[in-house]
């Protein structure tokens, strides 16, 4: 077993109002933030890239959708594509697949979370924000039951409470914060990393 | 929870009992159907699925089915099917017996699409289009070409986006909540069962279409099918493979041009 890295991934689910959580949340992320970030943001099946040129436009990491059986990387912001599930692999490679939506969602951020907690157990950071729906829940149980790092965005701060407060009743988030202060939690789990 | 090696033990055993191999299938999406199986039949540990899979054939069958369905819709991806008029049919044309294989057909949606687009490009009268894949159930309703009434406006939509030229209700009847199509179609169709983990090519095609089923394997087998596709393919045929695959980490990269790039068609090189 390796005590390289305390954090090897962290994996982000938001809805409704995510656009504005998530662009200011990577907007605090520094160069050199080497955790490779992942996400799951609720989108329209027509929508091919606006989401990822959005983000980039104030973000200092690379954004770019992930690709199916991909390697991930360090230092890199990768989104799911719409459409698709995104599922991460034992080896750390991407998966996509077309299951049917759960939640109504496809990409669901409980696939991604539970494929994320199987291959990554405790080096796993995972970030619930803004939205109108409980996916994320489930999924944060399961990354805590295998004892990754719970956070979610305070349901008081969020533009629409329903979804992190979905995953705190679920009893499974360790920390309850403001957008400014996942970021500075991210920020220090990095410095913890190096 | 599933730990991979109890995982690989079932897959294993599967591939000796049944002869059904699963062992080179995304882990990531097996488990996930795994578990929802495990669920539904209300089984805790993965040893009892194995021991019970084992023992029951016809829990087996049912297995079978679960774990490899797959869901599609018409005209998935319309500007695909727009690429298909625009650039793969004068291809086609050329032909004077245009095969085609649709690998992974589920349950047929995409099929009675691509039966739709070549008749309205006047090719379907000498087309054969071979639909198969491995999961029987799917496969019985794709025969049956009878589909849910309330998915019909979403499909209308994608048919005119991929340039459809009629009305698409003029291709089904519409009872009791549900369509039948258009049964003519059906004339230049063959539904049959084909596993691609397993089974061989069985002719040779002018055009392969196989969409977001690769996503499912490793790239180990995804490598193995590119390849029984390329030696399924007549001299510069066109492979279709679905908006998110590529043969980008493929062994038979080179063997491939682009045809279009964004919607994923590629033409075997000599």
């Amino acid at each position: 077993m390796s005590y390289d890295t305390l954090y090897e991934a962290v994996v982000i689910g938001a809805s409704a109002g995510g656009l504005h959580a998530v662009s200011s949340l990577l907007d605090a992320l520094p160069r050199g933030f080497d955790i490779p970030v992942i996400l799951v943001q609720h989108r329209m099946k027509e929508d091919n890239s606006l989401l990822e040129e959005v983000l980039q436009k104030r973000c200092m990491l690379t954004v770019r959708q992930a690709e199916e059986k991909e390697p991930i990387a360090k230092g890199m912001i990768y989104t799911a594509p719409p459409g698709y599930h995104l599922l991460i692999e034992q080896d750390r490679s991407f998966a996509l697949n077309c299951d049917p939506p759960v939640g109504y969602s496809r990409p669901s951020i409980d696939v991604l979370f539970e494929s994320a907690a199987a291959a990554y157990g405790k080096s796993l950071m995972a970030v619930i924000l803004t939205g109108a729906n409980a996916d994320g829940a489930e999924g944060t149980r399961q990354v805590r039951r295998k004892g990754g790092t719970t956070i979610a965005q305070d349901p008081g701060t969020a533009e629409h409470p329903f979804m992190p407060q979905a995953a705190i009743n679920t009893g499974a988030v360790q920390h309850i914060l403001r957008l400014e202060a996942i970021g500075v939690f991210l920020k220090n789990m990095n410095k913890l990393n190096q | 929870m599933i730990v991979t090696t109890e995982l690989k033990e079932l897959l294993e055993s599967i591939r000796y009992v049944y002869g059904y191999d699963f062992t080179e299938y995304s882990e990531a999406s097996l488990q996930r159907r795994i578990n929802q199986f495990m669920q539904t039949c209300q089984i805790a540990a993965m040893p009892d699925l194995g021991k019970a899979l084992l023992r029951n054939e016809s829990l087996f069958e049912r297995f079978v089915q679960e774990v490899t369905v797959t869901v599609t819709e018409m005209f998935r991806d319309p500007l695909f099917y727009k690429s298909l008029r625009e650039k793969v049919r004068s291809r086609l044309a050329t032909y004077p017996l245009i095969k085609i294989w649709i690998a992974g057909c589920a349950t047929g949606e995409e099929v009675y699409s691509m039966a739709i687009l070549l008749k309205e490009e006047g090719l379907l009268e000498r087309s054969f289009i071979y639909a198969t894949d491995i999961n029987q159930g799917s496969l019985q309703k794709a025969r049956e070409g009878i589909f849910p009434m309330d998915h019909m406006a979403g499909y209308t939509s994608n048919y005119i986006r991929s340039g459809g030229q009629c009305s698409f209700s003029d291709y089904y009847l519409a009872k009791y909540g549900g369509v039948l199509m258009d049964q003519s179609l059906k004339r230049s169709i063959v539904f049959s069962a084909h596993n691609l983990t397993s089974d061989k090519s069985f002719n040779e095609f002018q055009l392969i279409m196989c969409r977001n089923v690769l996503i499912y394997f490793n790239q180990r087998l995804q490598n193995r099918v590119i390849d029984l596709f390329y030696e399924s393919l007549c001299p510069f045929g066109l492979l279709a493979l679905g908006n998110k695959e590529s043969l980008l980490f493929s062994d038979r990269k080179a063997a491939f041009g682009e045809l279009d790039r964004k919607e994923r068609i590629f033409i075997k090189q000599m």
